[in-house]
């Protein structure tokens, strides 16, 4: 019962620093990499209920996210439909599309279904690249609109800033309660021993696909709010190594921690933006970081600093 | 003792592993409200048997009924909704889950709150966790683990771990239970509280099969006795009779300790 | 006939390439349960390498093939030493995390020694192509196929006839059992590494005369020769083999009589193809747990 408290007077500060920041930043970069860091979030967050809660490993996530950005690029610039017509059929795809690839790709455990996964992300995401006539191939697609309520058009970053948190604050309330029911502990059973999940009545098959079609859903939906943000999408922002992205922003920040997403999609956007200045040596940074933490603190380093605090305390008992 | 009466019934049960044969045309049955002990030397197949009932594999043949069902080629979780409930013999509870959490998992089959509900919240659902909630607590009460509900599961001693597990398999109302040498790794007065609890267990009408190396425990408890030998059943009865049976002598109690 | 057998040709020469970076997986997946995956960013440096001492240095090939593969070898040793067997907790997630890691890391590395461009290096022999039924073979080919087919045949010789290639086959088999006994299993898990990552070298090498190595080749050739690893059955090493040649040349006639834009999606239909109706692979060779 302490626990649920906490989360809602963290999500009450979380909402007020993040209204803070949409009101008081007015740099337009700032608040760009901000919009940036919450779709981040949203697509960390995705994959931590499929990967940290239930313990199923996802190499091929960013195909989801892909899914919803080029359904709504095709659907409102191709077609002219609106956006907001767009965004359920973008969402169904992609949960169609989870349903299908997650029967026979859930069966598999540890290695094999990382596997199976990056056999389906790679595939989506040669589809993207080579149907040219379709989603314009590996140059990309133009001319994304941005979305618009009646009059009011979100075209200024600030408008962006708060559509993309106010998503990401009800996601956050959302997995929160997930997390904390029924289905939520089943999913964590099934994550410490699928074997004694089976054996205390859950139906492991069943719970596996439906959280991995909500998150392919919530990525789906993470990719449409970037489709409508960036008005360009390629196939290069969901291939391979966007997949592994998602992968290191949720084990950085620390898995099965629905803050740790937030954490670890914060510092997976803004390395790159700080690396800049060193720009050759980026990737050796980015890849040493991903090696150095995994080594170190491979429960994340949300969890691992708790560790850390929690294991100098015990110390300072003796 | 007519057939319908009986709640399970095992009728000529074979399973093979490779070219080993695990378990061999074994046949019995257990009344409702019966305790009884499943017991052989280590190898006779008596964790098979229990992965045939739960559903773990199915048999290569024979028939299992429950409650006059058959139950062959039925999932795991279908079987734990039907009243099979089960504990292992190497404790398996979730680790990362706290003590009262392992409970609420344990009553899955027994609520219905779904993704939707979940987020929802609607006063139904509401409700349902609250009735769960409480009852997690009685049977952590029943079990003698109430105080701890709010602990991680893995930090308990081994001896209350078993006795968790025995309160998870409880929270899914099963109408048969199978516990997998229970009593390992626990000492003398631990297996006094657990032989107690089975008793108890029993009174609230549900029906024990026990896997069991402790004699001293099996003895007492158990109405009926059941004795495998390399997959084989080769003795059944009171505990006294079985004790004194030849067959038995020499393939399990007549080894020396 | 003649389109058919220049895509074969084609084919053949690909899939030896795969077949030998297929082989660098199951030697270590058979060894440590572990999928290593930069081992494509292995198979780069080594192409990179063998570049940079054949045409900036001028070593001749054979010695300049020698220096490389053991070159490679040693990277990989490091590798083991610094972060493999660093890791606390060696659960999949963590450790496919950390060699991903790693495989960005030799990446930048290797953008910051070699640039971005890319580099040529002339084949290993100077012969005009062969003419075969109106199809050109080049010569560079053969020697692809003739390398992987020696390497595969020294390593089967390996595994059978020499006590270490034992040592190592029975610490895949059961590593407490193997402790007991005496096989020291640790120098056993860093050899497997050395063994891989030669193993991606000399795939480099091989290739090198006929793509123009450049510091971003590594991540595809490596997905691939998984998927050919898979394909034949991880940990066994005529699997992989048979793997890799199967994979060459599907992708060929998927590239000739269906389109090209297909070519890369061949491996990865084929890799979930078989993790859904045969995931121990053609040669089953580990059982996989699918409760």
């Amino acid at each position: 019962m302490i626990r649920i408290d906490t989360h809602i007077i963290a999500c009450i500060v979380f909402a007020a620093a993040a209204t803070a920041a949409g009101i008081l930043i007015d740099n337009a970069y700032y608040l760009q990499v901000m919009i940036f860091i919450g779709i981040n979030t949203l697509l960390a967050l995705s994959l931590n209920m499929l990967m940290g809660y239930a313990g199923q490993i996802s190499l091929g996530h960013a195909a989801f996210y892909g899914i919803g950005a080029y359904a709504t690029a095709i659907l409102s610039t191709t077609y002219n439909l609106s956006p907001w017509i767009a965004l359920p059929v973008a969402i169904f795809a992609a949960v169609v599309i989870a349903y299908i690839v997650g029967i026979p790709t859930l069966r598999l455990t540890g290695y094999y279904l990382g596997m199976g996964t990056l056999g389906f992300g790679m595939i989506v995401s040669i589809i993207f690249r080579e149907w040219y006539s379709v989603t314009g191939g590996a140059s990309g697609f133009v001319g994304i609109p941005p979305l618009s309520i009646g009059n009011f058009v979100f075209d200024t970053d600030r408008s962006y800033f708060f559509l993309v948190w106010g998503v990401v604050l009800f996601f956050f309330i959302m997995c929160r309660r997930i997390i904390d029911s029924r289905v939520g502990r089943a999913l964590r059973a099934i994550h410490d021993g699928e074997h004694a999940a089976a054996a205390v009545g859950v139906n492991t098959a069943k719970m596996k696909l439906s959280i991995f079609v909500l998150s392919a859903a919530m990525a789906s939906l993470a990719g449409f709010l970037y489709a409508h943000q960036v008005y360009f999408i390629s196939p290069g922002s969901f291939s391979f190594l966007a997949s592994i992205r998602i992968v290191t922003m949720v084990v950085i920040g620390g898995m099965a921690s629905i803050w740790g997403s937030l954490l670890g999609a914060s510092l997976l956007t803004l390395l790159p933006e700080w690396l800049h200045t060193f720009a050759d040596y980026e990737m050796m940074v980015y890849g040493l970081v991903l090696m150095l933490v995994m080594i170190f603190l491979p429960r994340g380093l949300t969890r691992g600093i708790l560790d850390i605090y929690e294991n100098s305390r015990k110390k300072d008992d003796r | 003792m007519t057939g319908n009466s009986t709640l399970l019934t095992i009728d000529s049960l074979f399973k093979a592993f490779g070219g080993v044969r695990a378990i061999e045309d074994v046949s019995f049955s257990l009344m409702p409200r019966s305790i009884t002990g499943l017991i052989g030397p280590n190898g006779a197949g008596k964790t098979t048997l229990f992965n045939l009932i739960t559903g773990i594999f199915p048999p290569d043949s024979g028939k299992i009924t429950f409650k006059g069902k058959s139950i062959s080629g039925k999932a795991v979780h279908d079987l734990v909704n039907m009243g099979i409930a089960r504990t292992f013999q190497n404790v398996e509870l979730f680790s990362s889950m706290s003590v009262l959490e392992n409970i609420l998992v344990g009553m899955h089959t027994r609520t219905t709150c779904g993704l939707l509900g979940s987020v929802l919240k609607t006063p139904r659902i509401m409700t349902e966790e609250r009735r769960a909630r409480q009852k997690a607590h009685e049977l952590l009460e029943f079990v003698g683990l109430a105080d701890y509900a709010d602990r991680k599961s893995s930090d308990l001693p081994f001896g209350w771990q078993r006795l968790l597990e025995l309160a998870r398999a409880l929270a899914s109302e099963p109408g048969l239970l199978l516990l997998d040498e229970p009593a390992a790794g626990l000492n003398m007065n631990e297996t006094d509280t657990l032989g107690e609890l089975i008793e108890n267990i029993r009174k609230q009408g549900i029906t024990v099969l026990l896997v069991e190396h402790d004699m001293a425990l099996t003895m007492k408890v158990c109405d009926q006795i059941i004795v495998l030998d390399q997959g084989k059943k080769i003795a059944e009865g009171p505990p006294r009779e079985v004790q004194s049976d030849e067959a038995v002598m020499a393939a399990y109690l007549g080894k020396p300790k | 006939m003649q389109e058919f057998l220049q895509y074969f040709f084609s084919g053949i020469t690909n899939g030896a390439i795969y077949a030998v970076i297929a082989i660098g997986f199951s030697m270590l997946y058979r060894s440590t349960d572990l999928i290593n995956f930069a081992h494509g960013e292995f198979v780069m440096i080594g192409a990179l390498t063998m570049v940079t001492l054949t045409m900036t240095l001028h070593v001749p090939v054979v010695p300049a093939f020698l220096i490389t593969v053991f070159g490679v070898a040693i990277l990989g040793l490091v590798f083991e030493r610094l972060a493999i067997r660093t890791v606390s907790r060696p659960e999949p997630i963590v450790l496919i995390i950390i060699t991903v890691g790693a495989s960005i890391f030799l990446r930048g590395l290797a953008m910051l020694i070699w640039g971005k461009d890319s580099h040529t290096m002339p084949p290993f022999t100077a012969h005009q192509p062969l003419d075969i039924a109106g199809a050109r073979l080049l010569t560079q080919s053969i020697w692809i196929v003739l390398i992987a087919i020696m390497v595969a045949a020294c390593l089967h010789f390996f595994y059978k006839r020499t006590l270490t290639g034992k040592a190592m086959h029975a610490c895949a088999i059961n590593k407490q059992a193997a402790w007991l006994v005496g096989i020291p299993s640790k120098l056993m898990t860093l050899l497997a590494f050395g063994l891989s990552t030669g193993m991606g070298a000399v795939a480099g090498i091989i290739i090198a005369p006929i793509t123009m190595p450049a510091y971003d080749m590594g991540s595809m050739l490596g997905l691939k020769g998984f998927c050919a690893a898979m394909l034949g059955g991880l940990g066994s090493l005529w699997g992989s083999v048979l793997g890799g040649f199967l994979l060459g040349i599907l992708e060929a006639l998927g590239v000739g009589f269906v389109s090209s834009g297909l070519k890369d999606a061949t491996a990865f239909l084929l890799l979930l193809l078989v993790l859904y109706f045969r995931p121990g692979g053609i040669i089953s060779a580990v059982k996989v747990k699918r409760f």
